[in-house]
């Protein structure tokens, strides 16, 4: 049973100078290995440049799938996307690959070498403004370490600026990446369950400096997320996902307990509706993993 | 107390299983190959067996002892032994350039044609054993050590160039898809995410080869590329027995260096 | 672009972390290898521009020239099929007798088998004298090139494959014991250690124990060591010891680019060969 409504905003037909950062649809995208389900269905998206959402749903729902779809790296089947006003397959590849310096997407297993120092990777965020030679040097001698140390220090991590990634644990990695997320000059921020490896007190610091990122940059973010209480409590609106649809796309205030035991229906921690009223963000959902 | 088995139905043993057949067929493959390789040698195997070729043997070797260590031969050998390590080193610098840019297109990453035909030059490249290698370069640059760098080069990039592009094509290739996401460009998203990841495996490779190329360049002199194998044939051919066994002493110190030293930065990689 | 003042954004850091820790390493390796770039260079006689001088390019490229076509007249081919099957006789003779010394001293070496050290876990000191001592002597056999063996084999026997033979079984004896050793004592002590314990001979310990697990892994090596023997062979025939390297260096004297060719073409197939049968085998009995 899916719940479909849109935000106010975005019903009627976008031109391409409507200023949205994000149109999507009607878009199809398939898996990349087989060729069978669609991964995700007749998806319907607008997204205005700073705002934040939440991204929930069950495991497999093509949470990531749409993240990568948003960040130009996975091709739709079908359907309309535009980003920043443009059809990003449309475009030549150079073209694309500098749109794509406008993107950032953080994947949920952060993406470092394991031999690599942590200033180095936190810098690659730089590389795609700097030219070969630069880049080259930075390797040998890191250009800009203080900058690095700066983003490190938002998540209590300034120590490890010259640890080695692999002597980290899986709480620290994860916030690397997003270290390298601060330091990149992105509009549209992309972030693929940014909590799993961490402790209640460092994923409401994670999220609070995401969120400030975002709004001192006016970038949009998307961040999927299975913790639904956390979502609740940080991002405006919200749009849930379940095998590729996207089941309601809605402000947080109208979001309700059913809605989200609906949702996780069939998971095995299924959910108990919460005691208190509507205004109650703190939901009795167990993540569902 | 005995047990009851009486009422137990009685189970059959179970039936041995299928001889293999054609694992024995390999073994008498095998035994065939060795007999006739054996049969067909034209090697007079109880002319060894004399007492007089014993006495021989043992004369020609008691030859050997004291090795010369007269200072000027010393200093002579001292030379040649930094020829060879020279000609060594270099050669394996030389082939970890050409096997790098070889492993790019060797993994793939630029299309299935270009890979086949990169995989078949680095083939033909390490089929070619280093001394033939040396017959063709020392025509080409003339005697001495310079040829046999390039014949290392030559035969060592094969080796090395294979090696690099399996390590390329084992990579986990998350780190650079991501940093290519993000609007990298590819050779930086390359140096930044993958070649980190290999590089400690490859610089192994590497050590590993240098001490082959080690073994190598001291014999490479036998066709005429200086150093330590120069020496040795020159002398041997005049029967010149101890500065042969000074010669040979020196080959084995060098090789003894060239695997301490390749060790020690082995582990120090990856400690 | 998130670029600010350096020197003044370093002030910014606490002072454990103003200087990074590696550059002075990465300086250091920088200059010494620099510094060590250069004698190396010129020990070797470095000449690049050697490759492009006229009369030496010309020289090359005759010789190379008369690569095309390989020679290929019925004697020549039959004379090739000859040295080849020579060669692989050379190598698999070599690597039959290098077998016949590495299994006992196998055998000797693994401490895997010691029987003085059960119980007490350590060895009588005479067995611990013996087993090292035959130890230095798989290390000599195998650090001596095997062409500087197939030299001095020439010297004492003369010309022809007899030397090629003893060259590899002495040089792959020394490997074979050396790495049959390490596998056998990386595998699983348990199975050997429970049979010696019980009373059983080191010989059946070995076969029964140890054997089962570590055999694949013994006989991949072998397989290896045999395909790497035919490649030695070939280059051992520069100095004399017969077979296809024989060949080949006489043509190259003659500088004979025709026969030079077609053994070339004849010696890849041949490597390429044996890998193939060397895989298969690998597959079939392992």
């Amino acid at each position: 049973m899916s719940v479909s409504s849109k935000p106010q905003a975005a019903t009627q037909a976008a031109g391409p100078n409507d200023g949205l950062t994000y149109s999507l649809r009607g878009l199809t995208v398939r898996h990349l290995a087989a060729a069978q389900a669609p991964a995700l269905h007749d998806i319907d998206l607008s997204i205005a440049p700073g705002e934040q959402l939440a991204l929930i749903g069950p495991s497999g729902a093509g949470k990531t799938t749409l993240l990568a779809t948003l960040a130009c790296a996975h091709r739709p089947a079908s359907g309309e996307l535009r980003v920043f006003g443009d059809d990003p397959w449309a475009l030549s590849e150079a073209a694309r690959h500098r749109l794509r310096a406008r993107l950032f997407l953080a994947p949920q297993t952060p993406p470092l070498p394991p031999r690599q120092r942590v200033v180095t990777a936190v810098l690659a965020a730089n590389l795609p403004h700097w030219s070969l030679w630069r880049a080259l040097v930075s390797l040998f001698k890191p250009a800009d370490p203080a900058a690095a140390y700066r983003a490190l220090e938002r998540f209590n991590l300034g120590s490890k600026l010259y640890a080695r990634v692999d002597r980290l644990s899986g709480g620290e990695r994860q916030r690397c990446g997003l270290a390298r997320l601060l330091l990149s000059s992105a509009q549209s921020l992309l972030v693929d369950e940014p909590l799993s490896a961490l402790d209640p007190a460092l994923s409401e610091l994670t999220l609070v400096a995401l969120r400030q990122e975002a709004r001192e940059r006016h970038a949009t973010l998307v961040c999927s997320l299975h913790q639904v209480d956390l979502a609740l409590a940080h991002f405006p609106r919200i749009v849930a996902l379940k095998d590729g649809r996207i089941v309601f796309d809605l402000p947080r205030e109208q979001v309700t307990p059913e809605m989200i035991a609906t949702l996780y229906q069939g998971e095995t921690a299924a959910a108990a509706p919460a005691p208190a009223g509507i205004a109650e963000p703190v939901l009795n959902v167990s993540v569902c993993h | 107390m005995m047990i009851d088995t009486s009422t137990a139905a009685p189970s059959a043993m179970p039936p041995a299983p299928p001889r293999s057949w054609s694992t024995l067929v390999l073994f008498a493959f095998l035994l065939l190959l060795v007999a006739a390789s054996f049969a067909t040698l034209p090697i007079p195997w109880s002319a060894f067996l004399t007492l007089e070729s014993i006495n021989n043997m043992a004369e020609f070797l008691a030859g050997f002892a004291p090795p010369d260590v007269s200072a000027p031969f010393l200093t002579k050998t001292a030379i040649a032994a930094g020829e060879t390590l020279a000609m060594s080193a270099l050669g394996t610098l030389i082939a970890v350039g050409i096997g790098l840019a070889l492993a790019l297109p060797g993994a793939g990453r630029w299309g299935r044609a270009p890979r086949a035909v990169v995989r078949g030059v680095l083939n033909v490249l390490r089929s070619i054993p280093e001394l033939v290698w040396a017959s063709i370069t020392l025509i080409a640059v003339g005697l001495g050590p310079f040829g046999g760098t390039l014949a290392l080069a030559a035969h060592t990039s094969g080796v090395l160039g294979r090696l690099f592009s399996d390590s390329l094509e084992n990579v986990a290739p998350l780190p650079e898809q991501s940093l290519r996401t993000n609007g990298a460009s590819p050779l930086a998203a390359f140096f930044y995410a993958t070649l980190p990841q290999t590089l400690p495996q490859m610089m192994s490779y590497t050590l590993y080869r240098w001490e082959n190329n080690i073994r190598a360049a001291a014999i490479l002199g036998v066709v005429g590329a200086g150093g330590l194998g120069q020496m040795l044939k020159y002398h041997l051919s005049l029967f010149q027995m101890q500065q042969s066994a000074t010669v040979i002493v020196a080959m084995l110190l060098m090789v003894a260096l060239v695997d301490a030293i390749s060790f020690a930065l082995r582990r120090l990689l990856t400690h | 672009m998130r670029s600010s003042n350096i020197d003044g954004a370093l002030a910014e850091l606490p002072p454990a972390l103003r200087a990074d820790p590696a550059w002075r390493g990465r300086l250091t390796l920088t200059a010494l290898a620099v510094l060590v770039l250069w004698p190396m260079l010129v020990a070797s006689e470095f000449k690049p521009w050697l490759l492009f001088d006229w009369q030496s390019l010309s020289s090359t490229a005759h010789f190379l020239a008369g690569f095309v076509p390989p020679a290929h007249t019925p004697d020549f081919l039959a004379l090739l099929l000859r040295e080849t099957w020579q060669t692989v006789a050379i190598a698999t003779a070599g690597l039959t007798l290098a077998l016949l010394g590495a299994i006992p001293a196998t055998l000797i070496v693994t401490e895997r088998l010691s029987i003085s050290r059960l119980g007490t876990g350590r060895m009588r000191w005479i067995s611990a004298i013996i087993r090292q001592c035959v130890r230095w002597l798989l290390v000599l056999l195998r650090s001596v090139p095997e062409l500087v063996w197939a030299l001095l084999l020439v010297r004492i026997i003369g010309l022809g494959p007899a030397a090629g033979v003893l060259a590899i079984a002495l040089t792959y004896c020394g490997m074979l014991g050396k790495v049959y050793a390490e596998i056998l004592e990386s595998s699983e002590a348990h199975a050997s250690d429970a049979l010696l314990v019980n009373g059983a001979g080191r010989l059946t310990a070995l076969l029964y124990g140890a054997l089962p697990e570590a055999a694949s892994e013994l006989v991949s090596y072998t397989a290896y060591r045999w395909e790497c023997a035919i490649r030695g062979s070939v280059v051992m025939g520069f100095v004399g010891a017969g077979g296809l390297g024989q060949r080949m260096d006489e043509s190259l004297r003659n500088m004979d680019g025709g026969e030079v060719s077609s053994m070339l073409i004849v010696f890849v197939l041949l490597v390429l060969a044996a890998d193939v049968v060397s895989r298969m085998l690998r597959k079939r009995l392992a």
